[in-house]
């Protein structure tokens, strides 16, 4: 056994007291072994991995238990035997290499660091094996890319370099912390490839955690499933994905099932409730969309798909009005809207609302929930007192938080899904008919974004909403839009019912976005890589098109 | 000769240190038998443990010989042992000023004085105290702050003893033309301690104000007000307004209007700059979240913006900046007063009494009691500023810690 915890207890410490995050938690690593570590946001996955290196983050106190690795006993080990371990036997991996790459330095300089300070390698061997580790990791350019500073670089390409980096001692553990949490799909995937390669290459033995259960399913020969700092089960990836014991982990494996009926099509000649026609915008002298043309109808829901960059969020902003389009118009329900939203009327203004991807920055802080919401119902309705109170209450009923408990938190007393059902009391105070979702659901855990799913589909058809839905993840359009649009650098690439979209023939860009959407199935990464070739994925093959 | 001794005492004095904490070290893994406390402590925080200890040794020697028969010894370490013993009662003071928040009070006072620490405890009784000499000035000074009392000499020392110059009736002793020192110092703290906090507060008004209104409109207007700034913060902002005190003395005598008046406004003016910078980049900050775009396509107006929904975000730094500004106001008020264009007498001020009295300083090595006199002015400021320090520092801890 490379890694051994027995019955580890960990506790944060928050409001002057101790609380448990880890209960009595086992785990077994063989040398080569990857294992998979899933559960909610909050579940200790990231403690625990940081655990099984003999670290805590501050504020946090291992309180029972043992963990050795490799015969060592981490927890007792001086400063000087830890030392002599982290970096050289034991690599981390975090979510965010953008975050843990020091701006200041060159990559490659930082590559280096782990080799030469624990003498395993010289200055110069060290910078040739970090070459070639970029070559296996097909970074672009692999000799020279190291001798340029992480901002220069792109976030999938900085997760692979950082990659290589634990490498770089050829390790015997490494702990990926969600390492492609971050990326677009089709970086996504070149990264999982490229992890799985070396893993497999040098036989490291892998703890990965991630709440993606597609992912995991790519990267992992054992599953273990955490809840609440408990161990849910623990079983090979096979055995778990077809035959999972637990009901919690019967509930993760099902939200992927939601998926609403089908509508009839839109009447000919129907009005759109939001027309975009045309539109150019730019920021600044930099072209960010071009010629950009859909409908949205009454009770419809519009995805608008694409990677990071692709023009989604602009096209949100050239309807709200924050940014103004150099060509082309924006309708609302055959009208045109002015272009800037300081020009717009308090009514025009009411009937677009925002929901938006960040909870924790879309809600003031110090503004209480009831507050929150009753300000736009004060706002554009002029209800006070008694009348304004019974109208919030009604809405907090609407998205399932009870004014009694709720009314008077202030947000940070507040989970991330309940701070998203808040932004949409907010979107729905104003009672407007279209609703721009601006990734919604994408900071939240799976079970979490099911509930927001289902409660914004309930919403659209009591009130008979547009929705407008921005997102990358492929798996809520299939289960929550009606029609689909496709955008690629400013452009609209595709455009049609959902039905359509998801059955062949593709445009060639719709067809790599869907072939990269991790599926449940453990071979799905395997078959793709022998499908398409290992050069044909991802960037590499967006930037072939 | 004595300078190279000097050199050479605190090289032995280091050299020692340095070879005590390997020992200590060394002796502790022994001892314990390698318990990680020992066995993990770098070499530097040994060294900081026995050179701790031999400052702490110091301090008491220091104390002893300040308690010392022979008034040689005894006068070189006068104000240690003062400095000891003030920092001994203002503790015990401090805790027992806890104890007291920690039983009495709403259950959120409550709540407060437990997670506190008792450097803040500490400043704050210190602030009730000075706010209350403040504000009932006149019925606790035993005599007026312009009073030259009759028949009492000039310049007694402080301490009350009449063989070493003082009187029983003045413990602080008198001023150079027979003022008592006590009444004047309570009198101070009304007139700085006042005069500091309206102008504090309209430097925060004016700077806050326009900080907010640049980060939130932006554009040309964030330009203007920025390069203003700029040029008003280029100059040195104490010959700024020792310059600008010269002109207004001018106008102030035509116009009838208070030299006061006009240094609030221009020590105001001057010290708003600041208050803007920070106001502005905490605002820019601000504004670039959702709920202020949010609040934008609601369309809500400017006053909104600024007062309902950035304010409220930013007081944790502007609060903490106002307790800095404050200590920095009071102390370019009594620079003022020092250099002779701030708060005229006969009022009295702390800066001008420092000032008046500075000469005795001369007289700290072998008459404390006499070379005291203007230093009670200084330590009243120091006092203050650090004080509000303590209070600022634990507000801007509280503040960050409740956003985790």
């Amino acid at each position: 056994m490379l890694v051994t915890i027995r019955d580890l207890w960990l506790e944060g410490r928050s409001d002057e007291t101790w609380n448990p995050i880890i209960n009595g938690v086992d785990l077994d690593l063989k040398k080569g072994e990857v294992l998979g570590l899933i559960g909610e946001s909050g579940a200790g996955k990231s403690t625990l991995g940081l655990a099984a290196m003999g670290y805590c983050r501050d504020g946090v106190r291992i309180s029972k238990g043992s963990v050795s690795f490799d015969g060592i006993d981490l927890l007792t080990a001086s400063a000087a035997v830890k030392r002599g371990l982290l970096g050289k036997r034991i690599a981390y991996v975090a979510q965010s290499a953008a975050a843990s790459f020091n701006p200041a330095h060159k990559i490659i300089e930082q590559h280096i660091e782990a080799p030469t300070q624990h003498g395993i390698m010289s200055r110069a061997d060290s910078e040739q094996d970090g070459m070639a580790l970029y070559q296996k990791l097909r970074l672009p350019d692999p000799d020279n890319i190291g001798f340029r500073y992480p901002h220069q670089v792109s976030g999938g390409q900085l997760q692979r370099a950082m990659t290589a980096m634990a490498m770089s001692c050829r390790p015997d553990l490494i702990i990926f912390d969600e390492p492609t949490t971050a990326l677009d799909v089709t970086t996504q995937i070149e990264v999982l490839a490229a992890i799985r390669e070396i893993v497999e290459e040098y036989n490291t033995a892998a703890i990965y955690i991630t709440h993606d259960l597609a992912v995991v399913a790519q990267m992992a020969d054992r599953i273990k499933v955490l809840l609440k700092g408990d161990e849910v089960e623990t079983a090979d990836t096979r055995t778990m994905l077809s035959a999972p014991t637990q009901e919690y982990t019967k509930s993760l494996w099902a939200v992927r099932s939601f998926e609403r009926p089908l509508k009839a099509p839109v009447v000919a000649g129907a009005v759109p409730v939001v027309a975009v026609k045309g539109v150019d915008a730019a920021y600044g002298k930099v072209p960010v969309l071009h010629d950009v043309s859909f409908d949205i109808h009454e009770g419809r829901t519009v995805a608008v798909v694409g990677e990071s960059g692709s023009g989604k969020s602009t096209t949100a902003r050239c309807i709200t009005g924050l940014l103004p389009p150099k060509a082309g118009e924006i309708s609302f329900g055959g009208e045109v809207m002015p272009a800037d939203y300081r020009k717009r009327t308090k009514d025009q203004l009411r009937q677009v609302q925002m929901i938006y991807q960040m909870a924790d920055t879309a809600l003031n802080p110090r503004v209480t929930v009831g507050n929150i919401i009753s300000r736009p119902v004060q706002f554009y309705s002029g209800l006070t007192g008694g009348a304004l109170r019974k109208r919030v209450d009604e809405l907090m009923e609407q998205i399932e938080l009870p004014a009694a408990d709720y009314y008077n938190r202030l947000p940070s007393e507040l989970s991330g899904g309940q701070k998203q059902r808040i932004g949409i009391a907010r979107a729905l105070a104003a009672e407007p008919k279209f609703i721009i979702c601006d990734e919604v659901t994408s900071a939240l855990d799976q079970l979490v974004a099911e509930g927001i799913l289902r409660l914004l589909a309930r919403l659209q058809d009591e009130l008979s909403l547009s929705y407008m839905f921005i997102t990358h993840d492929l798996a809520t359009v299939r289960a929550i839009a009606d029609e689909v649009v496709v955008m690629k650098d400013g452009r609209v690439v595709e455009q049609g019912p959902k039905h359509d979209m998801f059955t062949p023939p593709h445009h060639a860009y719709t067809d790599l976005l869907l072939s990269s959407v991790p599926e449940m199935d453990p071979d799905w990464l395997t078959n793709l890589l022998a499908d398409r070739g290992v050069d044909n994925i991802g960037d590499a093959a967006v930037d072939k098109m | 000769m004595i300078f190279e001794s000097f050199i050479g005492n605190l090289a032995t004095l280091l050299i020692g240190i340095a070879v005590l904490g390997y020992v200590f070290r060394a002796v502790g893994q022994r001892v314990t038998q390698n318990a990680p406390f020992f066995r993990d402590m770098p070499y530097g925080v040994a060294f900081g443990y026995v050179l701790g200890l031999v400052i702490l040794i110091w301090l008491v020697w220091g104390f002893m010989q300040s308690r010392s028969e022979d008034p040689m010894i005894a006068n070189k370490f006068f104000f240690l042992g003062i400095a000891i013993q003030g920092f001994i009662g203002f503790a015990i003071a401090a805790w027992l000023f806890r104890l007291l928040g920690r039983a009495v009070g709403t259950a959120g006072s409550k709540k407060l004085f437990r997670s506190m620490p008792l450097t803040a405890s500490f400043g704050i009784l210190v602030i009730i105290i000075y706010i209350f000499l403040a504000v009932f000035a006149g019925a606790i000074a035993p005599y007026g702050q312009e009073e030259i009392l009759q028949g009492v000499a000039a310049n007694i020392a402080a301490g009350g003893d009449p063989a070493l110059g003082g009187h029983p009736d003045f413990p602080l002793g008198t001023d150079q033309i027979g003022r008592d020192i006590m009444s004047r110092l309570i009198y101070g703290a009304q007139n700085t301690v006042g005069i500091a906090f309206v102008t504090t507060v309209l430097a925060f008004l004016l700077g806050g104000t326009f900080g907010f209104l640049a980060a939130t409109l932006g554009g040309w207007l964030d330009q203007v007000l920025s390069r203003a700034v700029d040029v008003l913060m280029a100059i040195p902002s104490l010959i700024f307004a020792l310059l600008l005190m010269t002109i207004a003395s001018v106008w102030s005598a035509t116009l009838g209007i208070p030299l006061t008046i006009f240094m609030i406004v221009i020590i105001a003016v001057i010290d708003s700059t600041r208050v803007y910078r920070l106001a502005r980049a905490v605002g820019q900050n601000i504004v670039v979240m959702d709920y202020i775009e949010a609040a934008k396509l609601r369309g809500e107006g400017l006053g909104y913006l600024m007062f309902r929904e950035i304010l409220p975000n930013a007081t944790a730094p502007l609060l903490a900046e106002f307790g800095l500004r404050f200590c920095f106001v009071f102390l370019t008020i009594a620079s003022l007063s020092f250099l002779g264009v701030g708060i005229q007498p006969p009022l009295a001020d702390w800066g001008t009494m420092v000032r008046d009295l500075a000469g005795f300083i001369n007289y700290a090595g072998f008459a404390p009691t006499a070379s005291i006199t203007p230093l009670l002015a200084a330590g009243a400021i120091a006092l203050l500023t650090v004080a509000v320090n303590f209070v600022v520092d634990w507000m801007l801890h509280k503040s960050s810690g409740l956003k985790e």
